[in-house]
């Protein structure tokens, strides 16, 4: 079901680009404080520590305590979420909320970034909203007092009905431009838990690959020699 | 001290031959001094096995054969691990990698008829070792125990049900359970770690052995043995080392360059070498909607597909593979380089690379019924190169004259500087002139391929070639 509804959502949406930018270490810190606001309280992002985060942002211990740790946890531990799995699969309809360490790199960003801009009223759902990049998600919109509620309008396309625009039905704390910043900035921290090594190997991979353009540099002048005196 | 180097030499090589190992395998084994390009891969193949062998050897340090940890303990290699992102990168992308050079290199012996006689054997223990790769890299695929290794393994030892009367018992054996689970997590790691590369090492160490005792074929298909000079080194031979063993290092070197930036820069290929749903963890729950093997088995698994009955389906799969094994019996043409055979040899080959290829990419997407028909063609077509040719080689007319003496081509630089001016002009011919501002103000031009320009010229190409054909 869970993933089945996945590949459905995304044969039928045009995801819109998230613009990810892993040097932004700003955006990163202000995605990281939305992150432990809003999602934490549910989600975990297990595999992420702490410390990691407060050496690649380049925050020290106290910052990081200060505006990221929530609850009783050193700077060594890690992004866990204080709801009990087993509890939480009774009350999100069997399906208890994932680990977000990496749903960066099995969803992609333009996904995450669709689908958190993506909820609209929708009675007929237990949470009163419904998504329209993962269809009849569990998830209730957690980031409404930030976006406002929205409707959605549908028009019919080969006589199906299509997304065509959202209607903000109620104003939230944030403009349209703020909160579509802010995710941007809460799909770029995503980006970087899934995988915080992407900071290091981008940034070295110049320096391999001059080396090995040198090696090859010196290793085909050495066959050049070798070679040069067969026929 | 160096007289007391040379006694300790001396008394090693009294009891070990590594003076003739070195000279019969590398400083006076002869070959050919014709290798072009299509020669690095058999080097290359042999240079990504190390790796897999040593980063493989370090990630199993911390990787946790057992189902409550594995996912997990791929992520702490991931994040924790000093270097451990590079390990398991280096690791996954040489698989890739691996099937990438193996296949170039399987394409270079049917392209030069490198698989005929006297070398039947060294192909024969080549299809073991891509046999072996195959059942490697099915199981290491297991191991990070995401929802497409373990949905993926699950498909695959369910065919080994379709078998008729024992086929199911069979299944349950390999697994060790009635789905797959921790049992079949654990035998897969010892087969993936010990039997298997075990295996795969003496099939090389025999490959290469076979490969010397008959001596290496070249771009011509000529022998090089039958003319000798009178202290019987072949004319047209040169010793393995120091020649291909610096040329070999170039080629060693670009192909590493590739695999650097693969590594730093887009390790996930695109799905294509670590898909998106492998960071799902393994849930024997949800199946996911589309169940895809790796890139390098698409082919097979399109041809799988493509039958209608399941036990047709696995029988049609195993025999894809098979025909291969018994390639030297089918090709009754005694021309080996593809250089001098005949014309209808050369459309076959190019019919099958084409199946192969297509197969290959259907094997990527859903089966939709049109799908299904073009897999099906393709499968046809893909037999038909192998089952036909025993009839279409039998009296296989040369193309061209074939030569007494190995030829020569210009080195891969020279024809590069050669066509130089001609390839930067057909590019700029194809391109439009971007200007790019730094943020110092500095103003560069620099030429970007445009994709409508190059439409256009294959457009006008085509055109001019269907002018000529008229």
């Amino acid at each position: 079901m869970f993933l089945g509804s996945f590949c459905a959502a995304a044969g039928g949406v045009n995801l819109e680009p998230a613009e990810i930018d892993l040097t932004d270490k700003a955006s990163l810190k202000r995605g990281g404080q939305l992150f432990v606001t809003y999602c934490q309280g549910c989600h975990s992002a297990k595999h992420m520590r702490y410390s990691r985060i407060a050496s690649d942002f380049g925050l020290d211990e106290a910052e990081v305590s200060k505006d990221l740790i929530i609850g009783r946890k050193t700077i060594n531990g890690s992004l866990t979420t204080a709801m009990d799995a087993n509890v939480a699969r009774d009350w999100f309809l069997g399906v208890g909320p994932p680990d977000l360490s990496l749903v960066a790199r099995s969803r992609g960003s333009d996904w995450l970034y669709s689908y958190l801009r993506g909820f609209y009223l929708d009675e007929t759902r237990p949470f009163g909203v419904n998504n329209s990049v993962y269809k009849d998600v569990a998830m209730p919109n957690v980031l409404w007092e930030l976006q406002g509620l929205q409707k959605a309008i549908f028009k019919t396309l080969d006589g199906k009905p299509v997304l065509d625009r959202f209607e903000i039905v109620e104003k939230g704390g944030m403009t349209a431009i703020e909160f579509n910043q802010a995710m941007t900035d809460l799909v770029n921290f995503l980006v970087y838990v899934g995988e915080p090594a992407k900071l290091e190997r981008v940034r070295l991979g110049k320096y391999v690959v001059l080396y090995l353009l040198i090696f090859l540099l010196v290793a085909f002048l050495l066959k050049k020699e070798y070679w040069k005196d067969l026929h | 001290m160096s007289r007391w180097i040379s006694e300790i030499s001396d008394w090693i090589l009294a009891r070990l031959p590594i003076d003739k190992v070195w000279r019969e395998h590398l400083s006076e084994y002869f070959a050919p001094k014709n290798f072009n390009f299509w020669y690095y891969f058999g080097s290359l193949a042999l240079l990504v096995l190390v790796n897999q062998l040593l980063t493989g050897i370090a990630l199993a340090m911390f990787y946790k054969p057992d189902a409550k940890f594995a996912f997990d303990s791929i992520e702490y290699i991931m994040r924790d691990v000093n270097w451990g992102w590079l390990l398991r990168y280096m690791h996954s992308t040489g698989a890739s990698a691996f099937f990438i050079v193996v296949y170039l290199h399987m394409f270079r012996g049917l392209l030069y008829g490198s698989f005929k006689k006297p070398r039947e054997l060294v192909w024969i223990f080549g299809m073991l070792i891509y046999f072996c790769l195959m059942a490697e890299s099915f199981m290491g695929y297991l191991l990070p125990w995401g929802q497409m290794s373990y949905w993926g393994a699950q498909v695959i030892i369910s065919l080994f049900g379709a078998i008729p009367y024992f086929g199911e018992d069979l299944a349950l054996w390999i697994r060790g359970d009635y789905v797959v689970s921790d049992a079949t997590l654990n035998r897969f790691y010892s087969f993936h770690v010990i039997a298997v590369p075990l295996a795969m090492l003496a099939l090389v160490y025999l490959h290469i052995v076979a490969l010397h005792q008959v001596g290496s074929n070249n771009p011509d298909g000529i022998e090089i043995k039958m003319n000798k000079d009178p202290n019987g080194i072949p004319v047209d031979g040169i010793p393995f080392h120091p020649y291909y063993t610096v040329k070999d290092t170039v080629g060693a070197a670009v192909f590493l360059i590739v695999f650097a930036v693969i590594i730093f820069y887009m390790p996930e290929m695109g799905g294509f070498f670590l898909e998106p749903e492998n960071f799902i963890p393994a849930n024997s729950l949800a199946t996911p909607e589309h169940i895809v093997p790796l890139w390098y088995f698409t082919p097979f698994y399109a041809i799988l597909r493509a039958v209608p009955d399941k036990l047709g389906g696995v029988l049609a799969m195993g025999a894809s593979i098979f025909v291969l094994f018994i390639l030297p019996w089918l090709d009754k043409s005694n021309i080996k380089s593809i250089r001098y055979r005949g014309k209808i040899f050369k459309y076959a080959l190019a019919t099958f690379v084409i199946s192969f290829v297509a197969l290959g990419y259907l094997g990527t997407q859903p089966a939709t019924p049109v799908a299904t028909i073009f897999a099906r063609v393709f499968t046809v077509l893909y037999f038909a190169f192998f089952l036909l040719m025993p009839f279409y080689t039998r009296n296989e007319k040369p193309d061209a004259a074939m030569p007494e003496r190995v030829s020569i081509e210009p080195a891969l630089d020279e024809t590069l500087k050669k066509n130089w001016p001609r390839m930067k002009a057909q590019f700029l011919e194809i391109s439009v002139i971007r200007e790019i501002k730094t943020g110092s103000g500095a103003v560069y031009k620099i030429p970007v391929l445009d994709v409508e320009a190059l439409l256009a010229l294959i457009k006008h190409r085509m055109s001019n070639f269907k002018k000529s054909k008229t």
